[in-house]
């Protein structure tokens, strides 16, 4: 059992790795250059091509609010199934964690644009339920197996130290996991948690195949109408970039902080 | 029979470890020992490095499981698989070689948390109490500190506070000054005394030498999982009759 060992007193002072820093580039890095880039090009679009790009902009409110509805919802589960299933995995009960462990594996192996069939058409044949309603359950099962993995990972990264001194200052294994090792364990997977939010974000325009009338729906929607494929997925390739680059750079910071608070 | 506070009796440790060539081989890391420890007595468990020290000390709360013989803690059966575990741990505190803080919480809530939580004692009463033990070990103004914020020997100080506040019985120490940066040692050392001072129980399993001639009542020396000598300071470290024994102290004084 590696164990990772902390030592607070020690300062490490040095020219650091060879690969350059992220923030050497300075004004102008990567991430400045494509989210400021895609911002402005999307923007001179609408404003000196209103036509069709504006009648585009004014067609695709309500999908972006299902885009959003999706991910939010998805996430929201997947975080809960995540969860109990980074605690299963981790748990003595061979029955739990024969359970977490198996529903790991295959979810996992299965892709997502199957899943979302699965869920919708196939097992449509016993329960219909509305294709939003069906997206949002596919998408928290599918994630729920990944983020399982990081709260799993997450939790084994706390020292065994925690979990034993806590043992031994008489708590229960469920209250120490509660009260020790959950709460230090937030503070871990939270950057990794923003990334997944970031991917299923992007994995919601699946969605669109079920005819839940996400941005990309309302898209083809509006492409097959006009015939104006180019100008229509040129606007939408590049609202998803701005959304993620800019969520991207959030979980940045946040991650940064993070590091600096330790 | 009565003063006994901790009873070892044939204590067996077994490990199953796998080797480098993948064969699997049987390790005993405690290998029938049998110790007795009055009540307010200060032991001295030493050894070389892989002697079955720290496994021991660790079976008596059940980090680990005796995998033969019986160890009581006040009377009470630790090894038992049927016996409360948990009740016997509030009896018996441990401090770590890494301290193992709780750095998501302040001092005063690390110190809080098991009396609040284990014993439902009220905040007020676990904070006032906490304040009190933080006095002791000379902390006091650090009470809203993190514990990334302290010093290592700080540290195992709020370490060792935290473990009182449960009103142990018996104190385990588990290499307490092993982590620390030289300079650090004493002050530790320091709390430990004055704790050896007020009639604790401890079991010490250390390096410190000059220190456990000075605090100890007793000494055990152990390796390869057994007990080679058993003695007060004076007879371990002047007068001792097992060759094995003078030929470790040799090196390590």
């Amino acid at each position: 059992m590696a164990e990772i060992k902390r030592n607070t007193n020690k300062i490490e002072i040095s020219d650091g790795l060879l690969i350059p820093d992220r923030n050497e580039n300075g004004l102008f890095s990567a991430w400045r250059i494509s989210f400021f880039g895609a911002l402005l090009i999307l923007l001179g679009l609408i404003v000196f091509s209103p036509e069709p790009y504006f009648e585009i902009i004014k067609f695709i409110p309500d999908g972006l609010f299902n885009t959003f509805l999706v991910t939010i919802s998805s996430i929201f589960f997947a975080m809960i199934i995540g969860l109990f299933t980074g605690l299963g995995r981790i748990s003595r009960n061979p029955l739990i964690n024969g359970i977490a462990n198996i529903y790991v594996e295959v979810i996992r192996g299965i892709p997502l644009l199957v899943q979302l069939f699965y869920i919708y058409y196939a097992l449509g044949k016993f329960i219909q339920v509305p294709s939003i309603i069906a997206a949002i359950i596919a998408m928290a099962v599918c994630y729920g197996a990944y983020i399982g993995e990081i709260f799993r990972a997450g939790i084994a990264s706390i020292s065994k130290g925690q979990m034993e001194a806590a043992l031994s200052l008489g708590l229960s294994r469920p209250q120490a996991i509660r009260k020790i090792i959950i709460p230090q364990t937030l503070k871990v997977v939270l950057p990794p948690l923003g990334n997944e939010f970031i991917a299923l974000l992007k994995d919601s325009s699946l969605v669109s195949i079920l005819a839940v009338a996400d941005i990309l729906r309302r898209g083809r929607e509006f492409a097959s109408n006009s015939f104006q494929y180019f100008e229509t997925y040129t606007l939408i390739a590049l609202i998803y970039l701005v959304l993620t680059l800019f969520l991207s750079r959030m979980v940045g910071i946040m991650e940064e902080r993070m590091k600096n608070a330790r | 029979m009565q003063d006994n506070i901790v009873v070892i009796k044939n204590a067996k440790k077994t490990f199953h470890v796998k080797s480098s060539d993948g064969s699997r081989k049987l390790l005993h890391a405690v290998n029938n020992v049998s110790l007795e420890i009055k009540k307010g007595e200060v032991v001295f468990v030493i050894g070389p490095s892989g002697s079955g020290k720290s496994t021991l000390l660790r079976c008596v709360n059940r980090l680990e499981t005796l995998t033969s013989g019986e160890i009581l803690v006040d009377n009470k059966s630790v090894t038992h698989p049927e016996s409360d575990i948990r009740e016997i741990r509030e009896e018996v505190g441990m401090v770590f070689q890494q301290f193992n803080l709780f750095p998501h919480l302040t001092v005063l809530k690390n110190i809080t948390l098991s009396p609040i939580t284990v014993k439902k004692i009220s905040r007020e009463e676990a904070e006032k109490n906490a304040i009190a033990l933080l006095k002791r070990v000379g902390l006091e103004e650090k009470k809203d500190a993190f514990p990334e914020e302290l010093s290592g020997g700080q540290q195992q100080r709020v370490a060792i506070a935290r473990s009182l506040a449960m009103n142990p019985k018996v104190m385990l120490f588990d290499e307490p000054t092993s982590a620390l940066d030289p300079e650090m040692v004493k002050e530790v050392l320091d709390v430990m005394l004055d704790l050896a001072k007020e009639g604790m129980t401890m079991m010490i399993v250390s390096h410190e030498m000059g220190f456990a001639r000075n605090a100890a009542d007793t000494i055990i020396l152990m390796d390869n999982g057994e007990i080679v000598e058993k003695g007060t300071p004076d007879q371990i470290f002047n007068n001792s009759t097992e060759e094995r024994t003078r030929q470790f102290l040799k090196h390590v004084l």
